[in-house]
C-alpha cells in the first residue's frame, strides 16, 4: 500500500521542504560549489582576488609524486582498516548473538568508542602506542627498535589504523548484532535440525542473511576512512614520517592551511570527493549484486 | 521408524517449571497428537524431543537410545515449524535439499531425491522459486518436503497448520494424514486445535498446565474424558457442566431447586459433583414434558446442517446442538431432556472423573 501525503496547494508542500533544503544547500551544495570554483582559480594567500586558471591546479596536483603517494596511502589505510573493523565487529557480534554470558555488558560498552571525538581518542592512542613509555615499550624492551611510529612509516600506519579501528568496531558491532538478531530463531533451529553445526549455520544461513548490513557497513566504513581519519592523523603522526601517513584528507589541510595553497587544496578536495563517489558507485554496481535483500 | 519413550520429563525456565514430569510411550509408526491450550507446555515437550530445548529432568529415548545429551542432528528427527522457517535466500530445491547438502550427499543423488520429494508434494513447477514467491500452502509443503527428504525416524510438527486459512488447513490436514499412511514414520504433532487433533491422531495426548491430563484414542477421549478439563476442552461446542449435590433420589442442581435423575450407583450421597453433558446428547422437548428441565433461549446459531441453541438454565449457560428444524425465538421456553446414560461426573474439588456403574433403571424424578 502506498503512503503518500498530498497537499491541496503545492506551496504548502514546498514550505515543508524549505528548512531541509536550506540546510542541505547551506552546508553542502554551497561549500561544494565554492570548492569547485576555487579549484579552477588561483587564490592569493593574502587575499586580493582570484585569477582564473582553468584546470592548472588539477594538472599540477596529478603530476606530483607526493599526491600519488597520498592516494596510495589513503587506499591502503581504507582497505586495511575497513577489513579489520568489519572482521572484528562481525566476530564479536556473532559471539554475542549466541547469548554468551556478559553479552549485554559488551553491547553497551562497545558503542562507547564511537562517541569519542577522533582527536581525543588519537591522543589516548598516542600515549598507548608511544615507543618509549606505552604499551609497546614492553615489546621494544625485548626487541630494541622493533616499534617506533616516529621513524618507521609502517609502524605509523599501523598506529592510525589501530586508533581508527578501535573507534569503528563498536559502531559496526551494533549494526551486525541488530542484523543477527533480526534473523528469526526458527531459521537457526531449522538448520540445526537439518544437521548443520555452528560454523556451517553461520556460513549457510546467518552470513547470507546479513549481507545487506555487510554491504551498508562496507560503503560507510570506506567513506568514513577517507574522511573521519583527519583528527587521528593530525594528533598521532601529522602525516609523517616521510609522508607515510599523509592521507588525502590530511594533505588537503596541510597544503591548504599550512602551505597556504588554497586553490590546490580545493582541487584536492574535489578529487577526494570524486574518488569516494567512484568507489561508492563501484560498490553498488559490483558488490550489491551479491546481496540478498529479504 | 522408531519408538519414543518419555520418562518423567521436566522442564523449567530458571525457577518456574513449565513441564512437570511427563510420561509417554509412543509406538513405532504411530501418529500422536499433543493437544492443549497455549502455554500448557506442549511445544516445549516437542522441542525437548527435537533437541532444541534442554531437558531439565527425566529421560527421552528414541528407539531405546537416551537422547538427552545428543545434538538435534544426532537424534534423527525432522521438524516442521509453525512459521515454516524456510531459508529466505535459498530456492525451493535448495531448501528441500539443504540437509542432504550438509550431510555431503553427492549432487546427482541430491537432485534425484529432491525431484522425488517434489513430485509427491506437487512442488515440481516451483523448485527454482524463492519462498517469498510462494503462497502459504506451498510454503507449508516445502517445509514438509524439507522434513521428508531426510527420511527421518521421527517427524515432529509444531502447529504447522495454524498459519493457514480454514480451507487450506482442512486440505493440508488430509495431506499430512495421507503422507503418514504412505511413509508410516512415527509422528508427533502439536496443536491447540481440537478438530485437527481429533482428525489426525491415532492417539491423542491432552495436556494442561505442564501435565498430561489424558492419553487415548480420539474416540476414548471424547467418550470418556478423564477430567473436567479434558471434557470441556475436547468437543465443540464445549461440554455443558452443571454443578450439583448428589442426593438419594437424584442430583440437586446448585443455583436452583431443580432435581435431575442420575444413575444410582457409585456416587456418594452428599458429594458435590460437576455433571457434564455433551450438547449433542441433549434433546429438545416441549417445555414441561416429563423429566425435562425448562430453560430460556438466549441465542440460536445456524450451522446449516443443524443449529446450536444457547439457553439459560437458572443462570448457568448451557448449549444444545440439534439437527431438528426447530427455531425457538430468543426468550422462549424450551424443555431439555438429558439421558442419565450420557452423563459424565467429575469431582468438584479435583476435576477428576468419577466412574459410575450405569444403572439400567434411573430413579424417577419428582
Amino acid at each position: 500500500m502506498e503512503k503518500r501525503v498530498t497537499f491541496s496547494k503545492w506551496t504548502v508542500g514546498i514550505l515543508f521542504a524549505v528548512p531541509q533544503l536550506l540546510l542541505i544547500f547551506t552546508f553542502f551544495y554551497w561549500p561544494a560549489g565554492q570548492a569547485v570554483y576555487w579549484s579552477l582559480t588561483l587564490q592569493q594567500p593574502w587575499g586580493g582576488g582570484n585569477i582564473w586558471v582553468g584546470l592548472d591546479n588539477f594538472r599540477s596536483i596529478l603530476s606530483s609524486a607526493d599526491y600519488w603517494n597520498s592516494i596510495t596511502v589513503s587506499l591502503v589505510f581504507a582497505a586495511i582498516s575497513t577489513g579489520i573493523v568489519m572482521f572484528v565487529a562481525l566476530v564479536l557480534a556473532a559471539l554475542t548473538d549466541r547469548q554468551l554470558t556478559g553479552s549485554r555488558f559488551y553491547r553497551v560498552v562497545l558503542i562507547w568508542p564511537y562517541g569519542i571525538a577522533a582527536p581525543a581518542l588519537a591522543l589516548a592512542f598516542r600515549f598507548i602506542l608511544a615507543p618509549e613509555a606505552g604499551f609497546m615499550a614492553v615489546v621494544n624492551q625485548a626487541w630494541p627498535g622493533f616499534w617506533d611510529p616516529g621513524l618507521d612509516g609502517v609502524d605509523a600506519m599501523a598506529s592510525i589504523i589501530a586508533a581508527f579501528s578501535w573507534k569503528y568496531i563498536g559502531y559496526n558491532f551494533i549494526f551486525f548484532l541488530a542484523a543477527f538478531q533480526a534473523i528469526p530463531r526458527s531459521l537457526i533451529e531449522a538448520s540445526a535440525m537439518d544437521g548443520a553445526g555452528v560454523i556451517r549455520r553461520f556460513w549457510d544461513i546467518q552470513f547470507p542473511l546479513i549481507t545487506p548490513t555487510i554491504f551498508f557497513l562496507l560503503v560507510i566504513n570506506i567513506t568514513e576512512s577517507f574522511q573521519d581519519s583527519f583528527g587521528i592523523v593530525d594528533i598521532m603522526t601529522s602525516g609523517g614520517p616521510a609522508n607515510a601517513t599523509n592521507l588525502m584528507v590530511y594533505k588537503i589541510y596541510s597544503d591548504g592551511f599550512k602551505g597556504l595553497d588554497y586553490s590546490g587544496a580545493a582541487a584536492q578536495s574535489i578529487i577526494l570527493m570524486l574518488l569516494i563517489i567512484v568507489l561508492t558507485i563501484f560498490q553498488f554496481r559490483f558488490i550489491e549484486r551479491r546481496v540478498h535483500y529479504r | 521408524m522408531a519408538s519414543i519413550t518419555i520418562r518423567d520429563v521436566k522442564k523449567s525456565y530458571g525457577k518456574s517449571p513449565v513441564v512437570h514430569g511427563v510420561d509417554l510411550d509412543i509406538v513405532s509408526g504411530e501418529f500422536v497428537v499433543i493437544l492443549g491450550p497455549s502455554g500448557c507446555g506442549k511445544s516445549t515437550l516437542l522441542r525437548m524431543i527435537a533437541g532444541l530445548e534442554e531437558i531439565s529432568g527425566g529421560e527421552i529415548a528414541i528407539d531405546g537410545t537416551v537422547v538427552n545429551r545428543l545434538e538435534p542432528r544426532e537424534r534423527g528427527c525432522a521438524m516442521v515449524f509453525q512459521n515454516y522457517a524456510l531459508y529466505p535466500h535459498m530456492s525451493v530445491a535448495q531448501n528441500i535439499g539443504y540437509s542432504l547438502k550438509v550431510a555431503g550427499v553427492p549432487k546427482a543423488e541430491r537432485t534425484q531425491r529432491i525431484q522425488a520429494v517434489a513430485r509427491i508434494l506437487e512442488l515440481e513447477p516451483m523448485l527454482d522459486r524463492k519462498p517469498a514467491a510462494l503462497s502459504g500452502g506451498q510454503r507449508q509443503r516445502v517445509a514438509m518436503g524439507r522434513a521428508m527428504i531426510r527420511e527421518p525416524k521421527v517427524f515432529l510438527f509444531d502447529e504447522p497448520l495454524s498459519n493457514l486459512d480454514a480451507k487450506l488447513r482442512v486440505q493440508m490436514r488430509s495431506e499430512i494424514r495421507k503422507l503418514h499412511r504412505r511413509l508410516n514414520a512415527t509422528s508427533v504433532f502439536v496443536t491447540h486445535d481440537q478438530v485437527e487433533a481429533m482428525t489426525l491422531a491415532d492417539r491423542l495426548v491432552v495436556m494442561n498446565g505442564g501435565r498430561v491430563e489424558q492419553v487415548g484414542t480420539p474416540g476414548e477421549i471424547y467418550k470418556r474424558p478423564a477430567s473436567r478439563f479434558v471434557a470441556t476442552f475436547v468437543g465443540a461446542p464445549a461440554m455443558n457442566i452443571l454443578e450439583g449435590i448428589v442426593e438419594l433420589d437424584g442430583l440437586s442442581l446448585l443455583g436452583g431447586s431443580r432435581r435431575l435423575p442420575i444413575p444410582r450407583v457409585g456416587l456418594p450421597v452428599g458429594a458435590k459433583v460437576a455433571m457434564g453433558i455433551r450438547p449433542e446428547a441433549v434433546r429438545l422437548v416441549a417445555p414441561g414434558s416429563q423429566g425435562a428441565l425448562n430453560a430460556t433461549v438466549d441465542l440460536v446459531e445456524e450451522l446449516g446442517a443443524g443449529r446450536v441453541i444457547y439457553v439459560d438454565l437458572d443462570g448457568a449457560a448451557f448449549s444444545v446442538v440439534t439437527s431438528e428444524t426447530v427455531h425457538p425465538a430468543p426468550g422462549a421456553t424450551v424443555g431439555l431432556k438429558i439421558s442419565p446414560d450420557d452423563m459424565h461426573f467429575f469431582s468438584s474439588e479435583t476435576g477428576a472423573r468419577l466412574d459410575v456403574f450405569k444403572a439400567s433403571v434411573p430413579v424417577p424424578a419428582h
